[in-house]
């Protein structure tokens, strides 16, 4: 048991369960912020790859660092941008529920 | 018992708490009935993952993750549904019966699969480490080999804010009328 947190297995178990979770919870909600969500769930799971591959298998450890530093760069960049949208759908539709958004302009 | 007061017991430990906050958290978030509930488990699940980080000999990602992700992306999100989800309780917020039943069957077969590539494969690791992977190598090469890459990032948040800006500020011009509270 001790030995878990040096042991590359355990990261990718964990960071697999995240992202099965995450793509679980994208088909399963039914509104534009729960998917966001569950898609930041999933980008955490490919950053905990990435970083365990970098801590245990990597030549140069930084390499893996600043690659996780740039997702959380997009990640936030896409969350700004997904959260307004949601918000300038919401105040033309009412409601953010995916299955109300059913009629395109024109 | 005696073993779990050492420091690598106590080290343990903590290490099983922060991987089962990531997998609880994880489940919260996309379980839950209420959004803004599902908002604590996602920045539960993403503290988790920060104490991971810091196992991986990372201290200054994990420091990131907490900064970026539970400060302001969980924050803004819970913004978010403050302004566009004023009553939770209307109409269902998941997949019930099939839809449901169709996403367990392909995150589980999703999991399955990552785990089963995972530990079936023979990892073959570098053989020496060209330097220690430090908050000052990190520094160094973020600014030197990684310094373009640096600088675009920053015009993609630049642009991502004012497009932000552009687009709340569009939906609400469209209709003046529209907007009672």
């Amino acid at each position: 048991m001790l030995q878990l947190s040096t042991n590359l297995n355990t990261y990718l178990i964990i960071a697999a369960f995240l992202f099965g979770i995450g793509f679980y919870g994208l088909i399963n909600r039914r509104t534009l912020i729960g998917m966001l969500i569950s898609a930041e769930l999933i980008l955490s799971g490919a950053s905990l790859n990435f970083m365990a591959f970098n801590r245990f298998l990597a030549p140069n450890p930084v390499v893996g660092q600043v690659f996780t530093l740039f997702i959380m760069g997009i990640a936030a960049a896409e969350a700004a941008i997904a959260l307004s949208i949601i918000i300038a759908v919401y105040r033309n539709y009412k409601s953010i529920a995916a299955e109300d958004l059913n009629d395109l302009k024109g | 018992m005696n073993q779990l007061l050492t420091a690598q017991g106590l080290g343990g430990v903590v290490f099983l708490t922060v991987s089962t906050a990531v997998v609880i958290g994880a489940l919260i978030a996309v379980n839950s009935k209420r959004l803004i509930r599902a908002v604590t488990g996602l920045c539960l699940c993403l503290i988790g993952v920060a104490g991971l980080y810091y196992f991986l000999n990372s201290p200054f990602l994990a420091l990131m993750e907490i900064l970026i992700y539970v400060g302001a992306v969980g924050v803004s999100i819970a913004f978010a549904i403050m302004l566009a989800d004023p009553h939770p309780e209307k109409k269902g917020n998941r997949a019930t019966g099939l839809g449901s039943l169709f996403g367990f069957i392909c995150g589980a077969l999703l999991t399955w699969g990552l785990i089963k590539t995972g530990l079936s494969t023979h990892w073959q690791g570098a053989a020496a480490k060209i330097n220690s992977g430090s908050m000052l190598e990190l520094g160094k090469s973020l600014l030197t080999t990684y310094g373009m890459v640096f600088e675009l990032i920053s015009v993609v948040l630049l642009i991502a804010i004012i497009g932000s800006l552009a687009l709340g500020k569009k939906g609400r011009s469209n209709h003046p009328g529209k907007i009672s509270r």
